[in-house]
């Protein structure tokens, strides 16, 4: 008897350890059945494991003390919402890394096998090589010019926009509110051929220099690695601007000024107070900038030609028209691990606080 | 002549930045003025004359009214479920101190550092060789879900960051049952985050291309149908539908803005003698 109540009693106060690998385990059960590790007679097993412990949990917090419902809280809060991603976001990573190493029986066929077809990779390396070199360098041009557009303005509205503040922090994000894939057709109007930018620029006699600067290739604007990298400067500038303005707007204005009446000069209090205090933003917009830039494919698709194409044009073709699955999943999981890789690198340095 | 210079500094700098707001203004415009144009052939890409006739007929284009549609559901659906995983999630966070909430907010950081391509084939390639679902809504609205959870999470969060937690204790304390004390004290305070995070997963699902390119079978969304078309056609009503859109969308943010610029002015004004030295910076 009272060695039941003192079980019961542990149970209780380490109800935190049993709620979290109560958690844990349901998780693995799903991405277990989500991504095909158990198959027929085992997966009713793997079900009922699943079932054994969501009701284990909701009895132990029915059974135990106010303590070990407390304990068990927050598991439970998290619980629809982490399991949901456990199935569709965790399970399909393994199910795209199982298919990048798998086989095709035949050309036509829908059914793949599992045979560490490591193949898979150096075929994506040797047929796609181009587009992956595209598609980061691209990227990295594009957030290059993130920030170079992004932090004067984000700097004008922090510091001088008083109280309309609101209103060009709000007039920064309008344009975003029309769907992304008109924007970019709006753009590939803007620089058709005879559209009113190349007309000025040939009025104006700047189209030599333009080509000069490989930015206008042929007396054509759009077409262009410039009008992709253009276009994905575009779409991703707000994901720069907003990080940087909040990290601006959470300096003490008192710093500047101190450093004003201390005899600095103001670019040089800029350079020593300002500036580092804004890098955490800085670094936070390149990684919301670059990683979307790096796998989008729309911009190459509406703004570029044929000898444009970044990675995510390739992955989209080999998938959907080619339905090569094997090797389009593992140009995904190339370019999933390389920017996971530079995400970690970041947030090491970084922390992760500053991406939310 | 040092303050000349800084001045002329001062007003590049200005300068700069209404350039940089014109940059991002400039497909805006386009968009709008092209919606009174009157196309000549299919695509309505060079101006020809002013027409309000697309704004007469907004919805004429049968194929592109039925997307939105589609889009409209899809993006309801998902928002719902979503807000309510998330928002839970959120609680979790900022309400109690527990084990393991170190690699939680790692986790939920992970969906939005993956390329959308990525989280949009491996997705699909989990629906594929399976029988038990088909891709179409259902599939879209999986997905939608699933990055639509984390913006959720860590936008409540980041709202009910300052929430007083000892509120429901007093409430508690008072004799309200904790049924009581969610709905009547917990829900109505973290409701304008919970309400924010909303629309923005809304905007987010009905705005989604890539990861629903990827999962959406048969189904047509309104950028499924743009993208579809645009190699094809380019009605005019792209440019009222975008446009409706886009002066709705206004129409909420300013409201929003205006209701906190009275609150914040409410506040100040009954705050001032006390608060002028100390609430400088604001």
């Amino acid at each position: 008897m009272t060695a039941g109540v003192t079980v019961s009693r542990q149970i209780g106060t380490n109800a935190d350890r049993v709620g979290l690998g109560a958690m844990l385990v349901a998780a693995a059960c799903l991405v277990a059945l989500g991504a095909k590790w158990v198959s027929g007679p085992a997966s009713s097993v793997v079900l009922l494991v699943l079932a054994l412990v969501l009701i284990g949990v909701l009895v132990l917090a029915l059974r135990g003390g106010p303590e070990a419902r407390r304990l068990l809280a927050p598991y439970g809060l998290l619980k629809p919402g982490m399991l949901w991603l456990a199935l569709f976001f965790l399970a399909p990573v393994w199910s795209l890394l199982r298919i990048s190493l798998s086989t095709k029986p035949s050309r036509f066929s829908v059914d793949y096998n599992f045979t560490w077809a490591f193949e898979n990779y150096s075929n994506a390396f040797k047929d796609f090589g181009t587009q992956f070199q595209h598609a980061f360098v691209y990227a990295a041009i594009a957030t290059v010019l993130t920030v170079l557009i992004g932090y004067p303005l984000a700097y004008v509205i922090a510091f001088r926009g008083g109280k309309y503040k609101n209103i060009l922090l709000g007039m920064v994000v309008i344009p975003f509110f029309t769907s992304y894939l008109i924007r970019t057709i709006a753009w590939s109007t803007i620089l058709a051929d005879r559209g009113f930018v190349v007309r000025t620029f040939d009025a104006v006699g700047v189209v030599r220099v333009l080509e000069w600067l490989q930015i206008m290739d042929n007396g054509k604007l759009l077409n262009t690695p410039a009008a992709v990298i253009g276009g994905l400067t575009y779409n991703f500038l707000p994901f720069m601007l907003l990080p940087i303005y909040v990290s601006l707007e959470k300096i003490d204005t008192n710093l500047v000024n101190a450093a004003g009446d201390l005899y600095s000069s103001a670019t040089r209090a800029f350079r020593k107070v300002v500036l580092p205090l804004s890098i955490p933003g800085v670094f936070a917009g390149t990684l919301l900038t670059f990683i979307p830039a790096a796998g989008d494919f729309v911009n190459a698709q509406f703004l570029g030609n044929p000898n444009t194409t970044m990675i995510g044009n390739s992955i989209q073709d080999q998938f959907l028209k080619q339905n090569n699955y094997p090797v389009a999943s593992a140009m995904s999981a190339v370019l999933m691990f390389s920017i996971a890789s530079l995400v970690l690198l970041y947030t090491k340095i970084f922390g992760t606080e500053d991406l939310a | 002549m040092m303050r000349m210079r800084s001045k002329v500094a001062h007003w590049a700098l200005n300068i700069f930045a209404g350039l940089g707001l014109l940059y991002l203004f400039t497909p805006i415009i386009f968009i709008v003025a092209f919606s009174f144009n009157k196309p000549k052939g299919n695509f309505n890409i060079a101006w020809q004359e002013f027409t309000l006739d697309n704004w007469m007929h907004p919805f004429a284009e049968e194929s592109l009214t039925r997307a939105l549609r589609v889009s409209l559901e899809i993006a309801a659906v998902s928002t719902l479920i979503s807000t309510v995983l998330g928002s839970l999630i959120a609680i979790a966070l900022s309400r109690y101190k527990f084990r393991g909430s170190a690699g939680i907010n790692l986790f939920l950081v992970l969906p939005l550092t993956t390329p959308e391509i990525v989280l949009g084939s491996s997705l699909a390639t989990l629906f594929l060789g399976q029988n038990f679902i088909e891709f179409g809504f259902a599939t879209i609205v999986i997905a939608h879900i699933m990055f639509q959870v984390s913006f959720v999470a860590l936008t409540v969060r980041a709202r009910i960051r300052g929430f007083d937690w000892t509120l429901e204790q007093a409430a508690q304390d008072l004799g309200a049952s904790p049924m009581r004390t969610f709905t009547k004290v917990t829900l109505p305070l973290i409701l304008p985050g919970i309400l924010a995070a909303s629309l923005l997963a809304f905007a987010l699902s009905i705005d989604d291309f890539i990861i629903t390119f990827f999962n959406s079978g048969n189904v047509v969304s309104f950028p499924l149908q743009i993208y579809g078309a645009a190699r094809v056609r380019i009605p005019p009503q792209i440019n009222v539908l975008a446009s409706m859109i886009l002066f709705l969308s206004v129409a909420v943010l300013l409201s929003g803005t205006i209701a906190g610029m009275r609150k914040e002015a409410a506040k100040t004004s009954a705050a001032k003698p006390k608060h002028r030295v100390l609430n400088k910076s604001a």
